[in-house]
């Protein structure tokens, strides 16, 4: 499976769903620090990795399926639930990705230069998120192709 | 108050990044990846290096590994339930929150603590 850059993407959305993003985000960030501030960096730490934006974002992703599916004239609210599961399939990649990053952070925080660390840490992410995508993907298409030959 | 703006400033940009990132790639299973991003992370542990320290960064990022297991766990579910059910989104993601905190908050007291 490739992957593709979509840019007219970018502009079928309206501002709505990119401020409600940001301000999930912004309230996440300003929560962790005063969390941590009262409660200390161990629980302050847990929200690091808090699903913050993914109701919001799961919920636009079935939005869009199904007023897609519905201006073809179908139902489309099964599509619009495939979709975001779809999706929260590769969010559940992604968060192999962000053990990682954490585990790298925790490790070489103190004894290197910040930049670096947080730079390798997102690179770390990045790859690992990717080549478990990878993997995941090879495993399904030689699954189907197994499941077909299998078929009298 | 100051400190919390700007956390809240540089927070919501990073998020917005990468959600940006998220919706302009193709296909669906592969933006999803963006939904996992170190977004938040990145924002607070650069602004808690400056302020705090790299060793008190360190802890936040010690802590941060049970909640992205937690993370993992609570992904995993909700695909699965909004694959075999015909549940709203929202419900789900909102629903399985309590299960996110349970599992982090558990990996920490059995693993890290």
């Amino acid at each position: 499976m490739r992957v593709r850059l979509d840019i007219s993407a970018l502009c079928q959305e309206k501002w709505c769903p990119y401020a409600i993003r940001f301000l999930f985000g912004g309230f996440v960030t300003a929560a962790a620090g005063l969390v941590a501030q009262h409660y200390g960096p161990v629980i302050g730490g847990f929200l690091l990795a808090f699903p913050a934006i993914f109701p919001a974002s799961a919920t636009l992703i079935e939005k869009h399926e199904m007023q897609r599916k519905q201006e073809k004239g179908m139902a489309g609210a099964a599509r619009g639930r495939q979709a975001a599961s779809v999706d929260a399939a590769g969010s559940a990649m992604g968060s192999v990705g962000l053990v990682l990053f954490a585990t790298i952070v925790w490790r070489l925080l103190p004894n290197r230069r910040t930049w670096a660390v947080l730079g390798g840490a997102t690179v770390t992410w990045a790859v690992a998120s990717a080549l478990v995508w990878q993997i995941r993907s090879r495993f399904r298409i030689t699954r189907i192709i197994k499941q077909l030959r299998q078929k009298p | 108050m100051i400190q919390v703006i700007i956390r809240f400033l540089v927070g919501g940009t990073v998020v917005s990044a990468f959600a940006l990132m998220g919706d302009v790639l193709n296909p669906k299973s592969f933006s999803g990846l963006f939904g996992a991003a170190p977004s938040v992370a990145l924002a607070t542990l650069s602004l808690t290096v400056a302020t705090e320290g790299p060793c008190y960064a360190a802890t936040e990022a010690r802590s941060m590994i049970a909640g992205a297991t937690a993370f993992f766990i609570f992904a995993s579910l909700v695909s699965r339930i909004l694959m075999r059910y015909q549940v709203k989104a929202l419900w789900v993601t909102l629903g399985a929150m309590p299960l996110w905190f349970a599992v982090a908050v558990g990996l920490w007291i059995v693993a890290l603590r």
